[in-house]
């Protein structure tokens, strides 16, 4: 299946440093795809070159196919949900859906309009103004909006970073089934890991400007190619080189089984997190490690003589 | 501090502005509708019997044909005062650079005084002037074009006079206009000129009737600008209300005139904010 969005070596230059720089990512038809990155790395720069706000210095943006480096926005079928939403605050919830089908000249705007607004569940406030709505409620209405016009592929903005933490856990679940409802292919950025495991089909690293690596949540979080996406995506501990995540690194008291690695280590402190337990210790070479360990079975005091050990498959070694 | 210090340290704040207001502007204001009601003397002062006559002469079809024709003018002038200044202030409001030295220009005017600036286009304008002598020389034309003292003259006095007031208010709703919904529309799929008529004329609305109202009120009340570029041929309702407070000595029946002048230029504004209250925001 050919891709429905392809960047090929993108390069965004500013005047004060280089933005996007050398980017190639393929997104496939249909799923929730994240592109996941600290603040800084180029994700929201790589967002406006697909939907067109910006210009590559180099590079190719390809939407079906066809190469839409000379397209203004208003010729791509792409359609994107702004971080502040940025909707229309001189037009009602429905004026603001209906607007892109009209521009279309679509001629059943307002009953699409509707039918889109039912898809978010906000048709009893159609009549509303946006300053009318909670911050939940103009996110809805910016999905709508842009969902209405069934764009190759949306994209979203840090669309859960201006909700508040309740509502975010809510909205998530709620893009993700609206996201199997509707087929569209979602592509969305993030800075929260988090957000981005639990959302996303696919995950497309990004660090300094371009892709680190693009995989499955499973494969990014237990393969890891580079030593930025392992710590990115979840804590490590760094044992003469080889990362090894908390949840992998257990404890014992006396001598680990055979299959086993081991260090013997000091137990430092035991931090209580209510669904588990978090067990620093210092190895003799002076590294410390973290355990993710059950509540029970957990009962480490500072200073305890135990073995940090982990087995060879869980391993994460790089280049 | 307390809710009584703060009472009356607001008293004491807007002391000021009330003297003013009571001594500059209510005071006139309750003369001249005093003034309004009386009988013009036999050498032109003020005299008894009170009398509505003044009011009944309004309607004399001479002076409604100058009201309406005020009104021409003063709406004319905003319609071209804003037409002219959308383009700019959006011009401006998108500047990149030199912002601060655009806007600068747009006052720069302002620098010397009304009465030099109009008398300025009298030499430009006038059959010896500037742009006749340059249009002769080059053999364009044959004779001087009329170009002063007629209702174009005036009209273009008044633009030229009070573009600015539309600039400004203009170029200060595009200024906020945040630049994420013009993506937005764009992103849905509005071409340049949908974005600028379902977006950015709509949002700046306040601007637009703010400076429709700060170039209206003082166009209709103008009596200089048609005074000097009009040569008396033009007579806005400025001029027929100076007339009578000089040359015709008739303070009632300036004072009533004033006073229609007010109430159309008041009725007019609140109409037009009615209008524009049925929007949101």
């Amino acid at each position: 299946m050919a891709p429905i969005l392809e960047l090929r070596n993108l390069v965004k230059q500013y005047p004060a440093h280089k933005a996007v720089d050398g980017l190639s990512l393929s997104v496939l038809r249909g799923g929730f795809h994240a592109l996941l990155g600290p603040s800084g790395c180029g994700k929201t720069t790589t967002l406006r070159l697909i939907a067109g706000f910006e210009q590559p210095d180099a590079g190719d943006v390809l939407l079906n196919g066809v190469n839409v480096n000379l397209h203004r926005p208003y010729q791509r079928n792409v359609s994107t949900v702004f971080q502040n939403y940025a909707l229309f605050p001189h037009l009602t919830v429905q004026g603001n859906v209906e607007f892109g089908l009209r521009r279309r000249g679509i001629a059943d705007a307002a009953r699409r309009a509707r039918a889109a607004l039912d898809l978010v569940q906000l048709a009893d406030k159609a009549a509303r103004y946006p300053a009318q709505l909670s911050g939940g409620e103009k996110q809805r209405v910016a999905l709508a909006r842009s969902l209405v016009i069934e764009p190759d592929v949306l994209l979203l903005d840090e669309p859960l970073a201006s909700l508040d933490p309740n509502l975010r856990k809510q909205m998530r679940a709620e893009l993700k089934g609206l996201q199997r409802r509707v087929g569209i292919t979602f592509l969305f950025v993030t800075h929260d890991q988090e957000e981005a495991l639990s959302l996303s089909d696919r995950i497309a690293v990004m660090n300094e400007g371009r892709i680190e690596q693009a995989g499955s949540p499973e494969d990014l979080y237990l393969h890891p190619r580079t030593r930025f996406v392992a710590g990115f995506l979840g804590l490590v501990n760094w044992i003469n080189g080889i990362g090894l995540r908390p949840e992998a690194t257990r404890l014992v008291r006396g001598f680990p089984s055979e299959e086993m690695r081991s260090r013997p280590a000091t137990v430092l402190e035991s931090v209580f997190l209510g669904n588990c337990v978090h067990v620093r210790a210092r190895l003799a070479t002076g590294e410390e490690t973290v355990s993710e360990l059950p509540r029970n079975g957990a009962d480490f005091r500072p200073g305890e003589a135990v073995h940090v050990c982990w087995s060879p498959p869980d391993e994460m070694t790089f280049p | 501090m307390s809710a009584t210090s703060a009472r009356r340290l607001r008293f004491w704040f807007l002391a000021p502005a009330r003297c003013w207001m009571a001594g500059l502007f209510a005071m006139p204001l309750v003369i001249v509708v005093a003034y309004s009601f009386l009988t013009r003397g036999a050498y032109g002062g003020l005299a008894l019997p009170w009398t509505l006559e003044n009011y009944g002469r309004l309607w004399d079809s001479l002076y409604l044909s100058i009201l309406l024709r005020s009104l021409a003018m003063a709406g004319a002038a905003t319609a071209i005062c804003l037409v002219l200044a959308f383009p700019l202030a959006l011009f401006i409001s998108r500047a990149a650079k030199r912002k601060d030295l655009y806007l600068q220009l747009v006052m720069f005017p302002f620098w010397t005084s009304f009465l030099v600036r109009t008398y300025a286009w009298l030499f430009l304008l006038r059959d010896t002037g500037l742009v006749n002598t340059v249009l002769l020389a080059l053999g364009i034309i044959r004779e001087p074009l009329p170009l002063l003292y007629n209702n174009g003259a005036v009209l273009l006095g008044l633009v030229y006079g009070y573009l600015p007031f539309m600039v400004l208010p203009i170029y200060a709703a595009l200024e906020r206009l945040d630049g994420s919904l013009l993506e937005a529309s764009a992103d849905l799929g509005a071409r340049p000129l949908a974005t600028l008529a379902r977006v950015v004329i709509p949002l700046s609305g306040p601007g637009i009737r703010a400076g429709s109202i700060l170039v209206f009120i003082p166009c209709l009340g103008a009596y200089l600008t048609p005074d000097l570029l009009g040569g008396g041929r033009t007579v806005m309702i400025g001029n027929l209300i100076q007339n009578q407070f000089t040359t015709a000595r008739d303070w009632p029946f300036g004072s009533a005139l004033s006073l229609a002048l007010m109430l159309a230029a008041m009725l007019l504004v609140l109409a037009f904010l009615r209008g524009a209250r049925q929007e949101p925001l």
